[in-house]
């Protein structure tokens, strides 16, 4: 039987680098603001009447604005393990965007693991298969300067 | 030209799980209000329903469907939707039509009958409906944003889990003697620390539930107040603000903020610019106030919302807190109603639900939780996708 084919749960949102995997957004190169998801039909800066959107990759890293965890099944179309397993949620500023971005922290990272303003840094991993694709989102995980001390 | 209108009649359907459909709760409510006005139902002019997304179409076309329940009359009828805003858009509509002569008297109506557990997207393959998306692809539930906020307040200004509690067991003592709150039960400290775990740092007891309930009020002009009512409480002020961009607090149901890369932050955070246009708009400030009725989804997010409304400096709203300045017999009480804590959620009745408090409370007919000598008060509330709601009366 041939192997599993990795895919983005959602097409467009991240790139499947398994190395250096990054967010997909877009920047106005008129006005110079980010949007992620990308936004592709319309600037929404009120100032702004450019439509002159480029796709970008987003920084990789950021610093954890704030966390918290979900310890009970969230509902449909959320697809979760069986048995659940709680998780934690990250929400991290990315700097050169402005712009802080929600994910789950990466597997068996838990809360007690994170403080406010830690480095934080971009993984992708398995959501939920079928037989004939595993399907992937990202996740925040403690970067390896984090790891390295305080 | 003076934006006052006047508030005759309120009336609730109380909060629980009922089992029966959100049109009964409603008309239940209407009636109340009309009886509380002193009115018949052939009455009213103008209908403003209160939309509910999860009861099927007649849930979209609310007002029209609680004319049609109420006996077509013939009234003009609009139908508004603004997620936990509802309330506030309804009770804007039926505003706006009678400052501008429109009509003299209005039924506002909101009404919900809720499912168990988490609320969740509706269904289908949306990706480009952020609600679904962040639910498919993050599993991010509302409490997820709750948490979030609690998170950063014990952060910032040193918050603990017990300041939390501390909100839930306010509100559990001030919702006992409210008939139409859904739970009327004396809450202790220890009892929501030891409640389980649902989002970090915030257990089930410091998250409201969702409830069935519904609340109407009637509406009219001052020249038609006059005929009717000696001193009415008056709506000064309604606020249904959305964001100045960029908005850099992570919002329901959004996975990502905006860019504050291209562009100047704004003078208010979308939170502080809520109350913020409702004081402009009645000329009062926070200092005014006599009692403030605000959306304790979480009890950490009361706490964030007492420095929202300017009821203290960011940062001390533990301390008010503490030192029972919200507490009914304090300062400026908070939630004398209970709150969503005694309450629950019921979307699109929980804004008019806000106001009918305060009609009690300026009339001094809130039994066994009177806030005394009240003469103004404010409520505060947010919709997600960007819907402000707060409402000022005042006697």
């Amino acid at each position: 039987m041939p192997d599993k084919i990795n895919v983005p749960a959602i097409d467009g949102l991240f790139t499947m680098d398994p190395g250096k995997p990054c967010l997909l957004g877009t920047k106005c190169r008129a006005c110079g603001t980010y949007f992620f998801p990308a936004e592709k039909t319309f600037c929404r800066n009120p100032d702004c009447d450019q439509a002159d959107l480029e796709e970008v990759q987003l920084s990789r890293t950021g610093k954890l604005w704030s966390y918290t965890s979900a310890n009970y099944k969230p509902p449909v179309p959320f697809v979760a393990k069986d048995p659940f397993e709680p998780f934690a949620i990250a929400a991290v500023e990315l700097e050169a965007e402005g712009i802080t971005i929600l994910g789950q922290v990466a597997d068996g990272i838990g809360v007690d693991a994170l403080r406010a303003g830690m480095p934080m840094e971009l993984v992708l991993r398995e959501l939920y298969d079928d037989d004939e694709h595993v399907y992937f989102t990202w996740n925040w995980k403690p970067s390896n300067d984090a790891a390295g001390g305080a | 030209m003076s934006k006052d209108v006047a508030v005759l009649g309120a009336g609730m359907h109380p909060w629980g799980k009922w089992g029966q459909s959100f049109v009964t709760y409603g008309v239940k409510a209407a009636q109340d209000a009309l009886r509380d006005a002193g009115l018949q139902w052939r009455d009213i002019q103008f209908v403003a329903g209160g939309d509910t997304i999860r009861n099927g179409y007649p849930g979209f076309v609310a007002g029209a469907t609680f004319a049609q329940a109420l006996g077509w009359s013939g009234a003009k009828v609009s139908s508004s939707y603004g997620a936990c805003a509802t309330g506030a858009q309804a009770i804007s509509v039926a505003r706006a039509h009678i400052l501008a002569g429109l009509c003299d008297v209005a039924l506002v109506i909101g009404a919900d009958s809720a499912p168990k557990g988490f609320f969740a997207p509706t269904g289908g393959s949306r990706p480009d409906d952020p609600d679904w998306l962040r639910f498919h692809i993050q599993g991010i539930t509302n409490p997820t944003y709750f948490g979030l906020y609690a998170r950063r307040r014990m952060d910032a200004h040193g918050a603990t889990q017990q300041d939390f509690a501390t909100v839930k067991v306010k509100n559990a003592k001030h919702g006992l003697h409210n008939p139409n709150a859904r739970y009327r039960k004396e809450v202790d400290l220890e009892q929501v620390l030891s409640s389980a775990l649902v989002a970090d740092p915030l257990h089930l007891l410091d998250i409201c539930a969702t409830s069935d309930g519904a609340a109407a009020l009637v509406l009219s002009s001052m020249d038609f107040a006059r005929k009717h009512s000696t001193n009415p409480v008056k709506i000064a002020a309604v606020s249904t603000v959305t964001p100045v961009y960029p908005n850099t607090i992570i919002e329901m149901p959004n996975l990502a903020t905006d860019s504050k890369a291209g562009v100047g932050l704004p003078e208010l955070g979308f939170k502080e610019s809520i109350a913020h246009g409702a004081y402009e708009e009645a000329g009062l400030g926070p200092e005014d106030m006599s009692l403030a009725e605000v959306y304790d989804l979480s009890t950490a997010l009361e706490l964030d919302w007492y420095e929202q409304i300017g009821l203290c400096p960011p940062g001390d709203a533990e301390k008010l807190l503490r030192d029972g300045e919200t507490t009914i017999g304090g300062r400026i009480p908070v939630n004398a109603s209970g709150g969503l804590a005694s309450f629950g959620e019921a979307v699109p009745a929980q804004a008019i639900a806000q106001v009918c408090e305060l009609t009690w409370q300026l009339r001094g007919q809130a039994k066994g939780r009177q806030v005394e000598g009240a003469k103004a008060g404010v409520t505060v509330n947010q919709g997600l996708f960007g819907h402000g709601s707060s409402v000022i009366c005042r006697v």
